[in-house]
């Protein structure tokens, strides 16, 4: 069976400490659009911790939520896209194919997590930040919407070496960078196909929820909820 | 009018066409300036990239869109009311339906450049059209924005046909009055049109299948528009209501904009006697029902949310009722109802020219902000808090706005230099009592009856 890439997220692990962040970025060659552009809201994250204050002062609470692409099974990103740019892959991801976009930025109105991001202006990278490319991604110009992967290219060289090899994919072989990085080990990846992978068996806990799961988008991002277990 | 010779009526209608004013050149180069002010800032914005624009994430759209939607609204002024009249066989069109057909052509022009300007790489717009490229990759046609390319380029060319058609026994009577290059010009834009009554019939049976075909497919192109939002799962987007909503709220706008037309040609081309107080009573009434039924379809559609309670529509719903967008909501209520429904209830009122111009100022203005608050509250309230955003233009779109508005100034008048804009042969028509008709050249006419024309030699040939 095919593979399908999935991710478990257990917010009562999640310190909110966007270490994630900062690795996406520099796997990735996000884009760092500086501080005005940041304040008109065209920052670039593909992947961004957001921050919820629950409850009336003093009993407040904090809750974290890392939110990047939930890679929608059912999407509603793709059929908006005219040309194709948005597209959905044999092993479950929401591509989006740069050479092909035009721009329409449809897809980000569609999308109910507001993860796709849009190039307004061309990119730069200010010295030295220019000389730590990641030379296995390309770089996007203006004018065309970008959004977390799932560090395509990191399963497109683990797949290939393990063909080379003539074997299967090993469970935890290799991770997104938001996933390697996390300090308290928050996320999980994997082959949501794989019913022994670690990722499918936290899948089907009673704890697993989907984000904004009543649209119907049929999300492969799982979040457990923070302290749901004490309710 | 019935008073008036063929002779007065040639006059009259061929003045514009044939004498250029001081008042001509001047506006052409006032409105000429602006639109090349719009196309400086096109310009600009795809050399420095569309950040340029206000637009952020999370509003992706704001007044790209909003021209969009309002000017593709507009457009549904002409080419359906005229079918509509044409086929309700209501005579008092005749000097009304050239007026409207050419703003639904150029408003439809104007409304379809904005999806290509809006886009982040529009030197790639090429990219929508079906087209064997070696890539062999065709436009995504589950998306709206596919549907939108073919639904207005569909509208378009019916709509050149419709306004083109009965132009052709005009154009040959300004072949026949004019010497030089115009002569030239008009024989070939004149078909060889020659007045037989061959060619008169077959234009009358062109006019019957277009008016017919041309009403559903105004009808789908503002559906195809609204489901551009419709079909996306955002907050008060997301909506049954919104075809019959925006079809609605597209012939109220449209309506209003062939009134302002009116208005100004009557002025300026002192046609007081052809545009006469009775057409704008006409149209103020048929305005006053489309205004109650947008507010009707406003009223279901927020009384629904409301009622509904869902968490992330109330979001939007209460920043148009009382939130960041309320001033413009209830300017917009204000604009679209206060105003315009006692202006054109009260008979004394509607019966002044200026009442009813006034109603549909206020009403272009408000159908404007009505597209505007369709689309930038729901961007900016979707479903999590945390990505919640605001919205605020730059200069570069408000000269792309006005620049527009400017375009369609220029369009018209230049339209209106070079052909009639009240169709002469139809006011012909309608001014002549039936009288006897010779068997041999009966021509069949929308009416069912004979047609007057035929009997009149004079009016068979165009050299009168």
């Amino acid at each position: 069976m095919a593979r399908k890439w999935g991710m478990v997220v257990d917010l009562d692990r999640c310190t909110g400490c966007e270490a994630c962040v900062v690795a996406c970025r520099a796997e990735n060659n996000v884009p760092t659009v500086g501080e005005d552009q940041a304040a008109r809201g065209r920052a670039i994250h593909w992947i961004r911790v957001e921050r919820y204050w629950e409850g009336e002062f003093p009993d407040v609470r904090l809750k974290f939520r890392p939110i990047l692409c939930q890679q929608c099974d059912s999407a509603p990103c793709e059929p908006t896209c005219p040309t194709y740019a948005s597209h959905h892959t044999s092993e479950g991801l929401n591509a989006q194919i740069y050479n092909r976009c035009i721009g329409t930025r449809y897809c980000a109105n569609a999308c109910p997590y507001s993860v796709r991001f849009f190039n307004f202006y061309n990119p730069v990278w200010d010295k030295p930040f220019h000389l730590q490319l990641n030379p296995d991604v390309s770089v996007r110009e203006v004018g065309v919407m970008e959004k977390c992967t799932f560090c395509v290219q990191r399963i497109q060289a683990a797949e290939i070496q393990a063909d080379a090899e003539k074997r299967g994919l090993k469970d935890g072989e290799f991770n997104p960078a938001c996933v390697q990085t996390c300090p308290p080990k928050a996320m999980v990846f994997g082959d949501l196909n794989d019913p022994e992978s670690e990722v499918a068996r936290l899948a089907r806990s009673n704890r697993a929820t989907k984000l904004l799961g009543e649209l119907g988008t049929k999300p492969n991002v799982t979040y457990f909820e923070a302290e749901s277990w004490e309710e | 009018m019935s008073e008036k010779t063929i002779a007065q009526i040639n006059e009259d209608l061929l003045r514009p066409v044939l004498q250029t004013t001081r008042r001509f050149w001047i506006a052409m180069l006032f409105l000429g300036s602006i639109v090349a002010a719009a196309v400086g800032a096109f310009l600009y914005q795809v050399w420095n990239g569309i950040g340029v624009w206000g637009i952020n994430r999370p509003v992706f759209w704001a007044f790209d869109i909003t021209n969009f939607v309002f000017w593709i609204g507009i457009s549904h002024a002409g080419t359906l009311i005229s079918a509509i009249l044409r086929i309700a066989n209501a005579t008092w069109r005749r000097p009304v339906t050239r007026c409207a057909e050419v703003i639904t052509v150029f408003a439809l022009m104007i409304g379809g450049i904005f999806p290509i300007i809006h886009l982040g790489r529009p030197w790639l717009f090429f990219w929508m059209v079906p087209y064997p490229s070696e890539r062999q990759i065709w436009p995504q046609l589950r998306s709206p924005l596919a549907w939108d390319f073919f639904a207005i380029g569909t509208y378009l060319s019916g709509s050149l046909i419709f306004l083109s058609y009965p132009m052709i026994p005009d154009l040959a009577l300004v072949r026949d009055k004019v010497t030089g290059w115009r002569k030239k010009l008009y024989t070939v834009l004149a078909l060889g049109w020659r007045g037989t009554p061959k060619q008169w019939h077959r234009l009358e049976t062109g006019m019957h299948i277009m008016a017919v075909v041309i009403i559903p497919v105004a009808v789908s192109v503002h559906t195809i528009v609204s489901w551009d939002f419709a079909m996306a799962p955002v907050p008060m987007w997301h909506s049954t209501i919104f075809g019959p909503y925006f079809v609605a709220g597209a012939i109220f706008s449209g309506i209003a904009g062939l009134i302002i037309a009116m208005a100004f040609l009557r002025k300026v081309l002192g046609l007081e006697e052809y545009l006469l107080p009775i057409h704008f009573d006409y149209l103020g009434k048929l305005l006053l029902m489309m205004c109650l039924i947008w507010a009707y379809f406003v009223f279901s559609e927020r009384l629904t949310v409301w009622y509904g309670n869902e968490s992330a529509e109330m979001a939007v719903f209460w920043s148009t009722q009382r939130g960041a967008f309320a001033p413009m909501f209830w300017t917009m209520v204000f604009c679209n109802f206060i105003i315009p429904f006692p202006l054109l209830a009260i008979k004394r009122i509607r019966n002044t020219i200026t009442g009813v111009v006034i109603a549909s100022w206020a009403i272009v203005v408000g159908m404007w902000l009505e597209r505007f608050l369709i689309i930038v509250p729901s961007l900016s309230h979707k479903y999590l808090p945390y990505a919640f955003g605001s919205y605020r233009p730059t200069w570069v779109e408000i000269t792309i706005l006005v620049g527009s508005n400017a375009a369609m100034g220029l369009l018209y008048i230049l339209f209106s230099k070079f052909v009639p804009i009240i169709a002469i042969w139809e006011l012909k028509v309608g001014s002549h009592k039936p009288v006897f008709v010779r068997k041999q050249v009966t021509v069949i006419r929308e009416s069912g009856g004979t047609d007057p024309i035929a009997a009149e030699p004079g009016l068979l040939t165009t050299d009168i």
